[in-house]
């Protein structure tokens, strides 16, 4: 199993460690309860250094990540980053990313760690077409979240970084002694905060520097996914897989269908002028019971109508919540439907899968 | 005389009396789950024989399996847990989570005592 360049860290300070994405990724510290509200409330860290960074340059480095990204990188400038899909010819989701729009039309693309080698190879096999280099440099980066309401005064306060004239999804560029890195104001908790990407060597410093300082609390990718399932932020894996459609996880506006041909662009053309049959919807289980990812939806009447994709007791909303792939016919908002957990049946309700409110500074 | 009885799964059985015992989950088993947030327990007049899972509990994280130390029928359950399954966090020796009768308390006989469940709780480590 791959380890990110924190491994040992993460062990001294007693986290819980378990497979993810090909990693032995640490799960929990302190809590997932603790770090979740540590974030909410005030600043969490965490080592995020297994995902992948893919670099295309090239004369038709544009050209081709248009090609294969479902968002339009010619409407970007250089400092922003940019959300989207990688599509099939189907339209299924083979992997959702970041774009970083890098000076002279270079572009750095970051990509899930359960999809690094799928995602390399996709990529590879279909730039052959195009004049352009595509460099995995998954192994060369490590990355650090660093998220909750009091980021940016930690940042700025522990790593002496200046960031805080960085707007939602923009980056900078800065060159800390000897190395170079990439500051930006992204993150998957719903709450403002930043990534850092640097090497291996100056990732190690700034955790020990933020954990050092008591001011950014460890935290474990248990509380990643709770954080980013209140909001409503899809994971590779539950509510995105190579078999569900943009449309059909209600992310349709990052797919810019009015720009020059890109790979799936036909079937979600096809989809949204029929209307997509499945949805990814809220649900909140009208009792204390947790329908987890794979449990059965079903209608009034029994049918299987759906299976649930992430569900939890909520932190921030002490509610029992999920979000489930269904039969578009039941997404409407307010309606009565079932979910079956092991052997039991328990009422359920749509809801607007945004069971927390995010707060973003613009 | 109370007499509590361990199982691989980390469940207690603590025996009352008339061949009564309660079922719960160790103290150690409730620490490493974390914050529990849910207890799916059976009904009354269940039964179940030994080895058999009779319910489930949930942490933030994932749901595990309850698993029945010896084989019973449910004459009580802790309908205290039902809104506050955290109780088991509290104490997990007191918040017991079904109360059983027993039909064969020969099978106490493969079961652990304290001393032979802290060891195999070494071991696992």
């Amino acid at each position: 199993m791959k380890t990110t360049c924190l491994h040992d860290l993460h062990k001294e300070l007693g986290a819980q460690m378990s497979p993810f994405g090909g990693f032995d990724m640490p799960i929990q510290y302190e809590g997932i309860v603790e770090e979740h509200n540590a974030v909410r409330e005030a600043c969490g860290v965490f080592d995020v250094s297994h995902m992948g960074e893919v670099l295309v340059t090239g004369p038709r480095a544009t050209e081709f990540v248009n090609y294969i990204f479902t968002n339009d990188v010619t409407a970007a400038a250089p400092g922003q980053c940019l959300y989207g899909m990688m599509l099939n010819e189907q339209g299924g989701v083979v992997d959702d990313l970041l774009v970083y729009v890098l000076e002279n039309a270079n572009y750095l693309l970051v990509i899930n760690a359960s999809n690094i080698d799928k995602d390399v190879n996709w990529i590879l096999h279909h730039a052959k077409d195009f004049d352009c280099t595509v460099t995995n440099q998954s192994d060369d980066y490590g990355e650090l979240a660093i998220q909750g309401p009091e980021a940016e005064k930690v940042i700025t306060n522990v790593l002496g970084l200046e960031i805080d004239d960085l707007k939602f999804y923009t980056f900078k560029i800065i060159d800390f002694g000897q190395h170079r890195i990439i500051v930006s104001r992204t993150g998957y908790t719903g709450e403002d905060g930043f990534e850092i990407y640097a090497d291996r060597e100056l990732t190690r410093m700034f955790w020990s520097r933020l954990i050092a300082s008591g001011q950014a609390k460890p935290c474990g990718l248990g509380c990643r996914d709770t954080l980013r399932f209140e909001v409503a932020l899809p994971l590779y894996g539950d509510e995105l897989a190579d078999d569900i459609t943009p449309l059909e996880a209600g992310l349709g506006i990052f797919v810019k269908l009015d720009k020059p041909d890109f790979i799936g662009r036909d079937a979600i053309a096809k989809q949204k002028a029929e209307g997509p049959a499945r949805k990814i919807v809220g649900l909140e289980i009208l009792d204390r019971a947790i329908a987890r990812h794979g449990t059965e939806v079903l209608d009034p009447d029994g049918n299987v109508i759906g299976t649930v994709t992430t569900g939890y007791r909520g932190i921030s909303v002490d509610k029992s919540l999920a979000m489930a792939l269904i039969d578009a016919r039941f997404a409407a908002l307010g309606t009565k439907l079932q979910v079956k957990v092991r052997r039991k049946i328990f009422p359920a309700e749509v809801v607007s899968k945004k069971f927390y409110k995010k707060s973003y500074k613009k | 005389m109370e007499k509590i009885y361990y199982t691989p799964t980390h469940e207690y059985l603590r025996v009352v009396e008339n061949d009564e015992a309660y079922v719960g989950i160790t103290d150690y088993a409730q620490h490493a789950l974390g914050n529990v947030v849910y207890v799916d327990m059976p009904e009354v007049g269940d039964e179940f024989s030994e080895g058999d899972d009779f319910g489930a509990i949930e942490s933030v994280k994932a749901a595990s399996d309850l698993i029945i130390p010896a084989s019973g029928e449910v004459i009580e359950v802790n309908e205290a847990l039902t809104d506050n399954p955290r109780l088991i966090n509290e104490n997990a020796m007191e918040a017991w989570i079904i109360k059983i009768k027993l039909t064969d308390p020969a099978e106490l006989d493969s079961l652990m005592d304290l001393d032979a469940y802290n060891q195999y709780v070494e071991s696992e480590q």
